[in-house]
């Protein structure tokens, strides 16, 4: 396959960025989508030139490191994936792809593709965990949960704080991400005890972040590599009323 | 608590309750508005006179008004911080599957807070004596303009912008009052089509009636 990228590059946090073409002569249709990226820095390292810097870790779709907005998605036009998983037999021959880093005031570029998503850290910390002293494991059916709570709070947990949901979101906000964390504690009876210091605290955090206000678009829930649902969004506004 | 009162959550909760408030307000308005279709100008004069000086209707008018303040003044606050959320914008566009009224929320609001001032200078300021007019002839002040090509314009366009605006913000409202259930939301989002579809239609009716088959 033959293609154009128009990669963004930029330096540092500091410098203007701007776009890079670049032509790729030789990309087979099997490689991921990373993998091209690999196959371009190869080429520019034998060129002595700089490498495209982009994040990227387990390449299993699990640790969320490798966002990226490609063509006008958050990883890329396949619902449900990661970058990683991202394979090129999903462009044609001649394409021209544009790729660019998050763009959100709480996730400033740190270099190329890369974006300082320690934001997401923050909110995590002012209140996103149980305070309980750690030790041995107890037993399992001590503190009894319903069946249905237990999943929506598994599917909840599976968000992997990648970014998309803000990349997507026109407002650039963390709504989807938080409300996952809110609704992975809240459903469980272990979560309840501090339910409505934590959501206080991740909305205030998240405020204070910069991140926009959710206006309902979806644009969140249709990009999230791990189809977290707005119902958890809805759960976050019933706790945070819940909380007064 | 101020940080709680006025957070993100906190202010969209507010805007939501304001604008179901508003809804509530459309059909009464829009049931007064079809009595303009009768030849008989008393029907609308006896409606106008009991809204005018009903004392708990005197109360609602209030809470209206707040009401319309608190969904605007949110409305452009937030607005302006979403759009300083993402300083640097997508050189390829952002292609993400999304409500496509909600896109357009701010500016088919503002084009329906446009048509409200232009409201209050055509009958509302009449009332409070701002404006030249007979306050007790509402009839026949809606009639004369209904008769004005221009302002059935500006009118009809209004009507279908705001009818774009409800489309998304009748069921988006539920949502950010954390109302959000299995079988009830399909049904709110179909109540949503109905309600965006029917009450700016009535609204067009009227001002096509008047203007083209009186």
């Amino acid at each position: 396959m033959k293609l154009v990228l128009k990669i963004w590059r930029q330096k540092n946090a500091d410098a203007k960025g701007t776009f890079a073409t670049y032509r790729m002569d030789d990309v087979s249709p099997e490689m991921s989508f990373l993998e091209m990226l690999d196959s371009l820095n190869k080429k520019l390292v034998e060129e002595n030139k700089d490498p495209v810097a982009f994040d990227h870790d387990c390449r299993e779709g699990i640790c969320g490191s490798c966002g990226m907005f490609i063509n006008g998605h958050p990883h890329g036009p396949v619902p449900a994936i990661t970058t990683c998983h991202l394979s090129m037999r999903y462009f044609r021959d001649g394409d021209t792809i544009w790729i660019e880093p998050w763009r959100a005031k709480p996730f400033p570029v740190i270099k190329d593709l890369i974006v300082d998503r320690s934001a997401f850290d923050k909110i995590q910390s002012a209140g996103g965990f149980i305070s309980i002293n750690t030790g041995a494991a107890p037993e399992a059916n001590s503190i009894l949960a319903k069946k249905k709570n237990a999943d929506d709070a598994f599917d909840s947990s599976i968000c992997i704080g990648c970014g998309a949901c803000v990349a997507a979101c026109k407002n650039a906000s963390a709504m989807l991400f938080v409300s996952a964390k809110i609704s992975q504690f809240a459903l469980l009876p272990q979560g309840r005890i501090e339910a409505k210091e934590r959501v206080r605290e991740m909305v205030e955090k998240m405020d204070e972040l910069g991140f926009g206000s959710c206006s309902n678009s979806g644009a969140c829930e249709a990009e999230c590599p791990k189809q977290i649902k707005l119902t958890n969004i809805a759960r976050l506004n019933r706790e945070y009323y819940k909380a007064f | 608590m101020n940080k709680v009162l006025f957070s993100s959550v906190s202010k969209k909760f507010t805007m939501a309750l304001a604008g179901l408030f508003l809804l509530l307000f459309l059909p009464v308005h829009l049931a007064i508005n079809l009595m303009l279709l009768k030849s008989d100008p008393e029907p609308f004069k006896k409606a106008a006179l009991f809204m005018a000086s009903f004392p708990l209707i005197k109360i609602i008018e209030i809470a209206l008004f707040a009401m319309i303040l608190i969904h605007i003044s949110w409305g452009i606050f937030l607005q302006i911080q979403n759009w300083l959320s993402r300083p640097v914008g997508y050189a390829g566009g952002n292609r993400s599957e999304t409500s496509f009224f909600s896109k357009f929320m701010i500016w088919t609001g503002a084009s329906v807070l446009t048509f409200l001032v232009l409201h209050f200078f055509n009958f509302y300021f009449i009332k409070l004596g701002f404006v030249e007019g007979d306050p007790e002839d509402f009839y026949s002040v809606a009639h004369n303009l209904f008769k004005i090509p221009a302002y059935n314009y500006i009118y009809l366009a209004c009507f279908i912008l705001l009818g774009l605006h409800l489309f998304h913000a009748f069921s988006s409202a539920f949502q950010t009052l954390g109302l959000n259930h299995r079988i009830w939301t399909p049904v709110v989002n179909a109540a949503a089509w109905v309600y965006a579809i029917c009450i700016p239609a009535g609204f067009a009716f009227i001002s096509i009636t008047l203007w083209l088959f009186r």
